[in-house]
């Protein structure tokens, strides 16, 4: 039953989407947050790793899989072409860790925060719901996005593992 | 600006001199400070698409300890010291002078050590590359990570992200021969700085 079971990897600034019985997987997260989106029905996901809050306030924008709101958007319209419907798609989030502990926490080092922050409002604004997320602290993430039931699966160096 | 995608052999030779000079002195520096000979590979530029950013470290979930430098000064960006975390282990177990293939968690003296081992070693890249270009160039204090690779990549490519899609890193790979003690030095300058260290070595970009 599992023999056609692929894993998808998503690079860094990159998204893809799967239908079941695929696994979507994207590793070593740091700053980067992993939006993880799943219709519980049609079992479709979707996966993007974003470097960035903001499309807006860059001008090299060209790589839309970079930014949380673009890439979320094209993810949502992926899924709904593989026949997601919008209202049933439900996310995740993991990532957004500040990885090194600097001092003088300045921008930069705000990055994962402010990815996170970026995150949570563009699918307020699409209307979908966070139903679980693990972001934040100082450690790197592995996440895999199952089809079969939408579990995210967390793997860490020295945090364990857990599933969302 | 300097357009990555534009920079031509000879823009690329001399950055992979750059790495070699540094690179250079921090690895005579290293072979001071455990009193062992280490070798050092010939640079090399990568300039990398972000998806394929943390294959340079032994793949995105390859353990590893990284020091990270913001430098400042004539020159800005960021300066790496990545051992794998085998290597960090046997490094400070040289140091300390207990059992080479003693493995436990970290320490407290351990990070320590591998802070203060980070911190020669970038002070004797940068301090090499500042006497070569003119320019003043400072790095911070150091910042330890122990995680994956990919984890601790994603804070400088976040800042090239800011300005495109690609990272430019000279990449340094050193190896003690008997004890595989295997690291990197990774310099990170930021966009603006590349036609500044070019044009200090009389190069028009």
């Amino acid at each position: 039953m599992m023999s056609s079971q692929e894993i998808i990897k998503v690079g860094m600034a990159d998204l893809n989407t799967a239908v079941y019985p695929d696994i979507l997987t994207t590793l070593g997260l740091g700053s980067c947050v992993g939006i993880a989106l799943y219709d519980p029905v049609a079992r479709i996901g979707g996966l993007a790793h974003i470097m960035l809050p903001d499309s807006t306030q860059i001008k090299n924008n060209s790589n839309k899989a970079k930014f949380a709101d673009t890439a979320t958007i094209i993810l949502v319209e992926e899924m709904i072409k593989l026949g997601a419907v919008k209202e049933r798609i439900v996310a995740k989030l993991a990532g957004g860790a500040q990885m090194f502990a600097f001092n003088n926490a300045n921008e930069l080092m705000r990055i994962g925060q402010r990815n996170v922050a970026a995150a949570h409002s563009i699918l307020e604004k699409l209307g979908i719901k966070v139903i679980a997320s693990d972001t934040g602290e100082n450690y790197g993430r592995t996440i895999e996005l199952y089809t079969e039931d939408g579990r995210l699966v967390i793997k860490t160096i020295g945090h364990g593992i857990k599933e969302i | 600006m300097v357009d990555i995608d534009k920079l031509n052999h000879l823009h690329l030779d001399i950055l992979k001199e750059i790495g070699n000079i540094g690179a250079g002195n921090a690895t005579t520096a290293l072979s001071k400070l455990i009193n062992k000979k280490v070798d050092m590979k010939v640079p090399k530029v990568n300039i990398l698409e972000f998806k394929n950013l943390a294959d340079i470290l032994g793949g995105p979930e390859n353990p590893v300890v990284g020091v990270l430098f913001d430098v400042s000064g004539e020159i800005e960006g960021m300066m790496m010291f990545v051992l794998e975390q085998r290597s960090a282990h046997t490094l400070v177990n040289i140091l300390m002078e207990r059992d080479i293939h003693h493995i436990s968690e970290f320490s407290e003296m351990d990070i320590s050590a591998l802070n203060e081992i980070g911190n020669i070693l970038a002070s004797s890249y940068l301090s090499s590359l500042s006497a070569l270009t003119r320019l003043m160039i400072v790095p911070s204090i150091p910042h330890l990570a122990f995680d994956m690779a990919g984890a601790i990549l994603s804070v400088p490519a976040i800042e090239f992200g800011k300005v495109g899609d690609r990272v430019l890193l000279i990449e340094t790979e050193f190896a003690e021969g008997i004890d595989r003690v295997v690291g990197y030095f990774i310099l990170i300058p930021d966009i603006k700085s590349f036609k500044k260290i070019l044009s200090s070595l009389g190069v028009s970009v």
